[in-house]
């Protein structure tokens, strides 16, 4: 549905003044929908239509059984496409419907400027009800049971994409392969006159030396030659696939990278909108009237349970922190460097740069970056973080420090990509025997068995040999593999 | 307006129902479940539904949260996509829970046990009336106020008065206006049924043999109110005498001494003669005892009740027995030598939890 006339002229009133403040965004689509439109859009991600599945039915279950019990709502849905499509909830307040969209033309200003958002299709919406008609095609040729057990075999290895792909030069989406064309083998000759050259160098034995050398060449000629992170695409290329398989991974693999930047900048991304909605709405769309009403909001859509981590809340008072820092000069060496806890605190250069920064920031950040150049101890002890550990003696979780380097480290450690394990594939013929052999980057964190064991089944199926991944488990070395009926440890000596 | 989502949820709910069958045996001789309904939903446990993917291990590492406390305090915090299970637990055993209508459990029950749909007695039908807010008028209490017909009778109005600004819309509904819900009277064949549950709770049927008549009955009720719009339920208790006792009575009461059937048949009889007229109620009586009778003339005594009184007027009449260390199991026997060839007398015997699914078969499995 349309807006409503009242709401048209709050758009553009609010348009006017975000372009009026220096955002540059997608022009934004607003959508008016009932509640269980917007569940129903949430359920898919965002977007009008996506393939058949029967989880978007899950997800849509579980929002609308939240829903109803009151326990939660969902506030604002934007989805990063030229145009940017946003939805409004027909029964909200007036003043919802301004915040809504004051956040949302942050967030869509965010899209178009981050460079993680560089390389993401702008036209992602038409993308996507083209995959929704490729898997129905798919599922109308060969049966809707085979192709949806193949798209979940597939979804449970979706996260297994390598982040700095989009930023290679090369955009063929080719696997490192080791060169097909090798000079032929040369066998080491003893020089030797023409007519005792069958005594010197014996052809039995030359015979010999050259299969050993092939033997040798063969084992370095590994696939994939270097290690490889786009587990997905390593199995477009090399598991032995029906065409319409291929097409489900290629699905598959393109939403996962054009999600991958939300995951990445989440505290950003959330924190650039929230800045924006609480300017917008103070400074200029906030009717008298309206002040409690939005003051409550604020405090909801801010607030820290006990223990948790909002990175709405972080986000935006990050935001802030840096346009205040860069507005006084609070940064450099000299600031820095400066140990008198007094003059640190009203350190005041009149500087002016904020604004600027924060757009700069904007640009050019993630959330690890973000965080790992502008988090300051002051903040951190403002925001009152801590880091909590689960406790084994206690058998509870429990406040383990709140020193600003530890929780700076495990901050960043957490966001390494997106809290999920770092996996690569390192071999397609192990054991000679045509068998995959994955291998977990482990950086302190072990598996979990229990999903690693149905996440191998889902990979099984797919490649049909055995598979295997490297790990370690307690500091302890092993292979755990997966053969379709069986899942079983190896101790590597 | 149907919702495009709409395909997606069919989905999860077939695979959902599909969970639920694969583990039905389970289920149907599994008490748990029937604590876990709630009116007419149950939420069943069933293997997790979950695309799977590598992650880190749960208590495994720390996370950051936000907000007071000291060094060494507890925090409800949660970790970065948190989950269930722990690291090195049974693989793939993590439960879910699911609720289900006992409407859907009921068409699953049937499914699995492949029984056949009850063909109300033709003549066991009565008119129902009943009440139904469909009819609208132009006076009525406010609680009663059909607001979108009021709102477009407004806007029409002011339209053909030409009072409407469509730049801001402001509709004001006047007395004319008002529409107001108004009930209308609706009658319908309704088939009813009874179901009287009798129990032997002398001194020979030990708990374990009261948990399976408990199970049992769960799923014999389940069906029968899928298959019939009202039921009553009504229980009998006996051991030398019988009485009429409330559900929670019937399920915990605990007697000892001896076992005279025949005691259960004569209440069962008069609560049918008095109570349910047979021209309009499809009558089920279901008698779980241990198969221990006092002496053969009782039971000579039970099957003339039988013949006479109770056969000629129930659907079908069942009696399980229990099996029990110190029931003899006569009664089965004799039930079965004097009623071999009369299709309206069910009879089965449960040695354990696992016979239930079977022993619900046959029960339900003729379709009176």
């Amino acid at each position: 549905m349309s807006l409503t006339p009242e709401l048209t002229v709050w758009r553009d009133k609010i348009r006017a003044y975000a372009v009026g403040q220096g955002l540059d965004f997608f022009e934004v689509v607003f959508e008016l929908l009932s509640w269980e439109q917007i569940n129903e859009v949430a359920a898919f991600g965002g977007f009008p239509s996506r393939y058949p599945h029967w989880r978007f039915g899950m997800e849509f279950e579980h929002l609308s059984k939240s829903h109803a019990y009151g326990l939660s709502k969902i506030y604002e849905l934007v989805i990063n496409n030229d145009p940017s499509v946003a939805y409004l909830q027909e029964s909200n307040e007036m003043v919802d419907q301004k915040l809504v969209m004051a956040h949302v033309y942050g967030h869509s200003d965010f899209f178009k400027n981050n460079i993680f958002f560089g390389h993401t299709n702008r036209k992602m919406i038409d993308t996507m009800a083209a995959h929704a008609a490729r898997v129905r095609r798919h599922m109308d040729r060969f049966g809707q049971e085979k192709v949806e057990d193949f798209i979940d075999a597939v979804l449970s290895l979706e996260n297994l994409i390598d982040p700095n792909r989009v930023f290679l030069d090369d955009k063929s989406n080719r696997v490192a392969l080791p060169p097909e064309e090798e000079e032929p083998i040369q066998v080491g000759r003893i020089r030797a006159k023409e007519y005792l050259d069958p005594f010197v160098n014996p052809p039995s034995v030359l015979e010999e030396e050259r299969q050993r050398l092939e033997r040798e060449r063969e084992e370095r000629r590994r696939i994939p030659e270097r290690p490889e992170r786009d587990v997905l695409l390593f199995l477009i290329h090399f598991a032995p696939l029906e065409r319409w398989q291929q097409d489900i991974v290629d699905i598959i693999r393109e939403e996962s990278y054009y999600f991958l930047p939300q995951m990445q900048t989440k505290i950003m991304n959330e924190g650039w909108a929230s800045y924006w909605h609480t300017k917008i709405m103070t400074e200029f769309a906030l009717d008298a009237s309206e002040v409690l009403d939005y003051a409550e909001k604020c405090a909801g859509v801010f607030s820290m349970p006990p223990g948790n981590f909002n990175p709405y809340k972080v986000g935006l008072e990050l935001f802030r922190d840096i346009e205040r820092r860069w507005d006084r000069g609070q940064f450099g060496p000299a600031w820095q460097e400066c140990e008198d806890y007094e003059a640190k605190a009203n350190w005041d250069l009149g500087t002016g740069k904020g604004k600027e920064k924060i757009f700069e920031v904007r640009r050019l950040y993630n959330d690890i970056t973000f965080l790992d150049t502008f988090l300051t101890p002051e903040f951190c002890n403002q925001q009152q973080l801590f880091v909590h550990r689960y406790n084994e003696r206690t058998r509870r979780r429990e406040i383990s420090d709140r020193e600003f380097d530890m929780v700076k480290a495990q901050l960043l450690g957490s966001l390494t990509n997106g809290g999920q394990p770092i996996i690569h594939v390192v071999e397609s013929n192990y054991e000679n025997r045509g068998e995959l052999l994955l291998e977990h980057d482990h950086q302190g964190l072990d598996l979990d068995l229990g999903y690693a064991r149905a996440t191998m089944g889902n990979l099984q199926k797919v490649w049909r040999r055995p598979v295997h991944i490297h790990t370690y488990v307690d500091g302890k070395e092993r292979i755990y593999s997966h053969d379709g009926s069986d899942f079983k440890e190896t101790v590597v000596a | 307006m149907v919702l495009r989502i709409e395909r997606d949820r069919q989905r999860f709910r077939e695979i959902v129902k599909g969970k639920i069958k694969q583990n039905f045996r389970d289920f149907i001789s599994q008490g748990e479940m029937i604590g876990r309904q709630d009116g007419k939903i149950v939420s069943i446990p069933i293997p997790q539904i979950d695309l799977p993917r590598f992650r880190h291990g749960k208590n495994q590492g720390g996370g950051v949260g936000q907000g007071d406390g000291e060094v060494g305090d507890e925090t409800n915090a949660g970790q970065p996509g948190d989950g269930h299970g722990h690291a090195g637990d049974a693989p793939g055993q993590h439960m879910f829970e699911v609720e289900v209508t006992l409407d859907e459990l009921a068409q699953i029950l049937g499914e699995e046990l492949e029984l056949p749909n009850i063909e109300p007695k033709g003549e066991k039908q009565i008119q129902d009336s009943s009440d139904r807010y469909t009819g609208i008028r132009t006076t009525g209490p406010e609680s009663l106020r059909h607001s979108k017909r009021t709102y477009k009778r407004a806007l029409k109005r002011q339209i053909a008065a030409g009072t409407y600004d469509p730049r801001d819309p402001r509709i004001i509904p006047i007395r004319d206006d008002m529409r107001y819900r108004a009930r209308s009277e609706s009658t319908s064949p309704r088939a009813n049924a009874v179901i009287i549950y009798m129990m032997d709770v002398s001194g020979s049927m030990g708990d374990e043999q009261k948990e399976i008549v408990r199970i049992e009955s769960f799923w014999i009720d389940t069906w029968l109110r899928n298959q019939y719009k009202e039921i009553e339920i009504r229980y009998i208790v006996h051991d030398a005498a019988a009485r009429e006792v409330d559900r929670h009575t019937f399920y915990h009461l605990r007697e000892s001494g001896g076992t005279k059937i025949s005691s259960a048949y004569q209440l069962l009889s008069k609560i049918l003669t008095e109570e349910y007229d047979v021209n309009e109620w499809n009558i089920y009586p279901f008698h779980f005892s241990d198969g221990d009778n006092w002496g053969s003339g009782d039971t000579e005594l039970c099957v003339r009740l039988m013949e006479e009184q109770l056969i000629p007027v129930s659907n079908q009449f069942c009696y399980g027995q229990v099996e029990s260390p110190y029931g003899s199991g006569q009664f089965l026997k004799d039930l079965r030598s004097h009623f071999k060839d009369d299709g309206r007398v069910v009879t089965s015997n449960i040695p354990d939890k696992n016979g239930i699914y079977e022993s619900i078969r046959t029960f339900l499995g003729k379709g009176n």
